[in-house]
């Protein structure tokens, strides 16, 4: 069985746990153009590395963000949004 | 046939054919290059040389053919798919598979069973008699049948799915097939190579030379080859392609497993699917059967399986065939599946001149691997996609004129 680390709950089954996606920049939509903004909704970084990622732990209903290598699985840290730097 | 055989059981050297050259150094120009050496950029060489008479190129492919997932996929062939352009499209495929042993000279074992999407809700059922409306409109034949239809193709089916989720209807498609993949892989690769065009194994690219523009060549471990075109064919590799040339897609890359049984007399003729249950089931020539589910929950670059799939599949092939409880799984495994958030792929022409692209073939790729080489190869040769792929261009994300295939591509393939 998997486990991730909720920085709430501790650590949990990977199965309480639905993926969010890339953290990402949101461009200002007001002073942006329709292509950034385009690229934004749609487009992805889908190559390998290391991500800042969303993360729901569903039974406390908890975001976070978890630091992955999406090539190993590997998760280096995970921490509420904004608390970064008190891990 | 037979003669044959024994001639090779009593020879030394085993003088089995060779299916395509071994190509060691490439040349120093090809007047295109095919990055990835599966299903899709092997039928891509193979219609560049026979339909267009461009010969003169080299695929290269990073480990063996036909590795990826053209040899990790449960060959579901069909067509019923929910917009015009798909169902189009993808029964444009269902028709050259269908001459495609005679066209290759190989059996490819393209068995036509019949295709059951099985509706175990109301909804379900909703969206099974729209598809239905749309494959009979575009030609296509597909209806919606009841469980006694169901049940006289497939006896050994609980309808009644151990009272979890009884079975209301199904979508019947007529069409459905399943064929051997590799061996799909292996015939376009020994046509290609009969009409001239270099396969190169154990070649991967690792950089693509882009100068104002346009490309002019690919870096490969096997030093660097010069070509105004390149296709990239790569499905669970596109993201990283893409990175070489800065291009931009949608494209994340998620696991998706299956599974096959031990081997067992032939007793499923038809190929079931069932999107509530999460679950598709079929049998194979050699009697295995082979299941699938749906992909894995997050990105991940890697092949690697779980045991977590192969029970939460089993639970549910037990609910729909309770007597296979003591059957084995023999073998599992994984693909990288490139999926796109309109389950629809990405074809043709890129803001790079000279780079086309073949992706976004997520779960459901390898029912075209003979449209989309062909019709990658007429992009290719005249610079310009043909009509049939032009909803799948790479600008549709741009131009926000995503397709609606949501609904027929998810868990079905
Ligand atoms: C478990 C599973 C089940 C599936 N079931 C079905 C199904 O039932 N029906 C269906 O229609 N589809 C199905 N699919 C989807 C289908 O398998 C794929 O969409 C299709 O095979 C893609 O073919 P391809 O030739 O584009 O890619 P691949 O066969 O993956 O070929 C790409 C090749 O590119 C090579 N490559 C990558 N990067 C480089 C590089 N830098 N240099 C050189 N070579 C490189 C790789 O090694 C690979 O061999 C399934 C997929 C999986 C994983």
């Amino acid at each position: 069985m998997k486990l991730l680390k909720c920085p709430m709950n501790g650590v949990r089954p990977l199965s309480e746990f639905v993926f969010g996606g890339e953290v990402r920049e949101m461009p200002d939509p007001n002073t942006c153009s329709d292509k950034e903004w385009a690229t934004y909704v749609h487009h992805r970084n889908g190559a390998p590395g290391m991500k800042k990622e969303w993360w729901y732990h569903g039974p406390s209903g908890t975001w976070f963000i978890a630091e992955r290598n999406t090539m190993t699985d590997e998760v280096a840290r995970t921490y509420l949004y904004g608390q970064e730097d008190k891990q | 046939m037979p003669l044959r055989l024994l001639k090779y059981a009593m020879s030394r050297e085993h003088p089995a054919p060779r299916f395509f050259r071994a190509c060691e150094t490439p040349k120093k120009s090809y007047d295109a290059v095919i990055i990835g050496g599966g299903g899709h950029g092997l039928a891509a060489a193979y219609y560049l040389a026979r339909d267009h008479g461009i010969t003169n190129v080299a695929v290269l492919e990073r480990g063996y053919i036909g590795g990826g997932n053209t040899g990790r996929n449960t060959t579901i062939v069909r067509s019923n798919y929910l917009t015009p352009e798909g169902v189009n499209f993808y029964n444009a495929s269902v028709k050259l598979f269908e001459d495609l042993s005679q066209d290759l000279d190989l059996n490819l074992f393209y068995s036509t069973r019949g295709h059951f999407t099985l509706a175990h809700t109301e909804s379900a059922m909703r969206t099974m008699r729209w598809r239905a409306e749309v494959n009979k409109h575009v030609g296509v034949e597909s209806y919606v049948v009841g469980p006694d239809e169901i049940s006289k193709a497939c006896p050994q089916l609980d309808i009644s799915c151990s009272g979890q989720a009884p079975i209301l209807g199904a979508l019947y498609h007529a069409p459905g097939s399943v064929a051997r993949h590799d061996a799909v892989a292996w015939g376009y690769a020994r046509g290609a190579d009969h009409m001239g065009v270099e396969i190169f194994q154990s070649t991967e690219v690792t950089g693509i030379d882009v100068q104002g523009g346009k490309v002019k060549g690919v870096q490969t471990n096997r030093g660097y080859i010069s070509t105004n075109k390149v296709l990239s064919a790569v499905a669970g590799f596109t993201p990283r392609v893409c990175k070489m040339v800065d291009v931009q897609t949608p494209i994340i890359i998620q696991p998706l497993q299956a599974c096959v049984s031990e081997p067992m007399k032939p007793w499923l003729d038809t190929i079931l699917v069932s999107g509530s249950l999460h679950v598709y089931v079929s049998q194979s020539s050699r009697g295995e059967l082979v299941m699938g589910s749906s992909l894995d929950p997050y990105e991940v670059h890697s092949t690697r399986s779980s045991l977590d799939f192969v029970e939460g599949l089993t639970t549910h092939i037990l609910d729909m065939f309770p007597f296979l409880s003591n059957v084995k799984v023999v073998r599992q495994w994984a693909g990288m599946a490139d999926i796109t958030p309109d389950f629809a792929p990405i074809m043709g022409k890129t803001p790079v001149e000279g780079f086309y692209l073949d992706a976004g073939w997520g779960t459901w790729g390898f029912k075209a691997t003979p449209i989309s080489g062909k019709t990658m190869a007429e992009t290719i040769a005249n610079d310009r996609a043909p009509d049939l792929i032009n909803s799948f261009r790479l600008s549709r994300f741009e131009e926000y004129e995503l397709t609606g295939e949501k609904g027929a591509a998810s868990v079905g393939h």
